[in-house]
């Protein structure tokens, strides 16, 4: 009798085993006229500009599923290293898990080379991932640190193609904040001068962009200093308000009613508030 | 720079030779977004909307209201392909002239309501790509809104929200003005302060979380009186 392999360890890296029942349900849905649903993308103005200390890195907020707003104030600006930040655009969740695998990688080589992390080394690990998986993780990134050769700004795209520049831009209002920096950017400005041009990088992106929006993210870095400024400037409140619409106790009927008392004590207790406004 | 695709695998440059047929699409209509709502009471009637006109990711004007005067006692809100809108509108307007001077009689919202769906259907089978609201107010004085498809279909509703945000308001408002899943509840009548007010709130809400609705609301409120006009700023990104 011929054996059987049971259970397989489970592996790390993507499992292609829905891809076959993935594209027969495509074909049948667009059949019906529906369409799959889309992996959240983060719309997204995301930049970074060298200047006379370091990099300042900017992002908006706004994380869009279609063009309905799925998160209005997520946080586009992840950490690489100590010294290193990386700001994503494209598939959230591709910008996230590589970032976050990059991270985990460059923490590892730091300890085996006994030396801080070099921006290069962040943008060789994630160019050469990239390319391997051929455009399929649609992740854009704006990659910047100081490291032990200075301040340094790299721009990564999906396919694994990077661009070392002065200033970047990436994400679908990039093009509303690269006029902005082809309009001001000078080399070697102050840090002041350098936030405020971020900022109005990325206002332009969130105001005259659709897939951009809500606030604005910097962070600063320098040889010896990170400033993550979350939120730098608040450019969007949420409109107030004149009626109040809490219902009163009674509004939704209530059928039955049943208490089970249960016998417990109280360990720990964590409060985390959420946007009610 | 030349693509590495004009380039074959010998180095020299490939043939260029007609392939077989290729198929190019041209599609004549655009989606340029917007929200319209209107909302009838015991005396009154309120058409609104946003002011934003998009296409694609950018922004074409932050001030292109979508709720169009007719007569003095009935409003249109038109949003959807800014193209047939406009001429939408315009055909209105020559018909409503043509019908004034053969009956020597202004139109009323009823009759401009049916007159608007023969419009739409005589376009059938190449639509107006429009979703209208009509607010106004009837032969007696009391609010009316009537609500179509692109191709004609009718109805006429207490309160009714169209285009890219509708989706969202609708509920809202079968809650707070039809007062459907509550229980225990006053049904009082919608007076107009309470219908403006509400009307502000819901716009305010729709633009946090649809990115074609935003920059302002143009809000009309029509009574025995005249048509009011009333603007109010909404959220710009």
């Amino acid at each position: 009798m011929a054996s059987l392999s049971v259970c397989q360890p489970q592996c790390g890296g993507f499992s292609f085993e829905n891809s076959k029942r993935n594209a027969l349900l495509e074909a049948e849905f667009t059949k019906l006229g529906h369409s799959l649903p889309a992996a959240r993308k983060t719309g997204t103005t995301i930049c970074g500009v060298v200047f006379k200390d370091g990099v300042v890195l900017g992002a908006d907020t706004r994380a869009t599923e279609g063009m309905i707003v799925a998160d209005k104030n997520c946080s586009k600006i992840h950490y690489i290293s100590p010294n290193i930040y990386c700001c994503g655009a494209g598939t959230a969740a591709d910008t996230e898990m590589t970032t976050q695998i990059i991270s985990s990688n460059l923490e590892l080589h730091a300890l085996s080379t006994g030396r801080p992390s070099r921006v290069a080394t962040a943008n060789r690990m994630l160019k050469q991932m990239l390319f391997r998986y051929q455009g399929y993780i649609g992740a854009a990134l704006v990659l910047g640190g100081v490291d032990s050769a200075g301040p340094h700004l790299y721009s990564i795209y999906p396919h694994g193609s990077t661009d070392k520049l002065p200033y970047v831009t990436m994400g679908s209002g990039s093009l509303a904040a690269m006029a902005v920096f082809e309009d001001r950017y000078k080399q070697d400005m102050e840090e002041g001068e350098a936030k405020q041009l971020v900022r109005d990088a990325i206002a332009a992106g969130i105001f005259n962009d659709l897939g951009s929006g809500s606030n604005i993210d910097l962070c600063v870095i320098t040889k010896n200093n990170i400033d993550y400024i979350r939120p730098h400037d608040e450019a969007n409140k949420k409109g107030v308000r004149s009626g109040s619409y809490k219902y009163k106790r009674g509004t939704t009927g209530v059928l039955t009613k049943n208490i089970i008392p249960l016998d417990l004590e109280l360990v720990e207790e964590v409060v985390q508030t959420m946007d009610t406004s | 720079m030349l693509s590495a695709a004009t380039y074959g695998e010998n180095g020299k440059m490939k043939e260029y030779h007609y392939s077989g047929p290729v198929e190019h699409r041209f599609s004549p209509y655009t989606f340029n977004g917007g929200t319209v709502l209107a909302v009838a009471g015991e005396d009154f009637a309120i058409v609104a909307s946003d002011t934003r006109l998009s296409e694609g990711y950018s922004i074409h004007s932050r001030d292109s209201p979508k709720c169009y005067k007719l007569t003095d006692r009935t409003v249109i809100g038109c949003s959807g392909f800014h193209g047939d809108c406009l001429t939408l509108t315009k055909i209105i307007d020559a018909r409503l002239k043509m019908y004034k001077h053969s009956n020597n009689k202004t139109m009323t919202s009823g009759a401009i309501a049916a007159m608007l769906s023969t419009i739409l259907y005589s376009r059938r089978f190449f639509p107006y790509y429009v979703y209208n609201i009509i607010g106004g107010l009837d032969e007696e004085g009391r609010g009316a809104v009537y609500s179509f498809d692109p191709v004609g279909s009718y109805q006429r509703d207490t309160y009714k929200a169209g285009g890219s945000a509708s989706a969202m308001l609708q509920p809202l408002l079968d809650n707070q003005i039809g007062f459907k899943n509550m229980e225990n509840v006053e049904h009082l009548p919608l007076s107009q302060e309470k219908a403006v007010q509400l009307v502000k709130d819901v716009f305010i809400s729709a633009a946090e979380r649809d990115v074609y609705t935003g920059d302002a609301l143009r809000i009309c409120i029509v009574t025995k009186d005249g048509i009011k006009e009333e603007t109010v700023p909404l959220r710009k990104d």
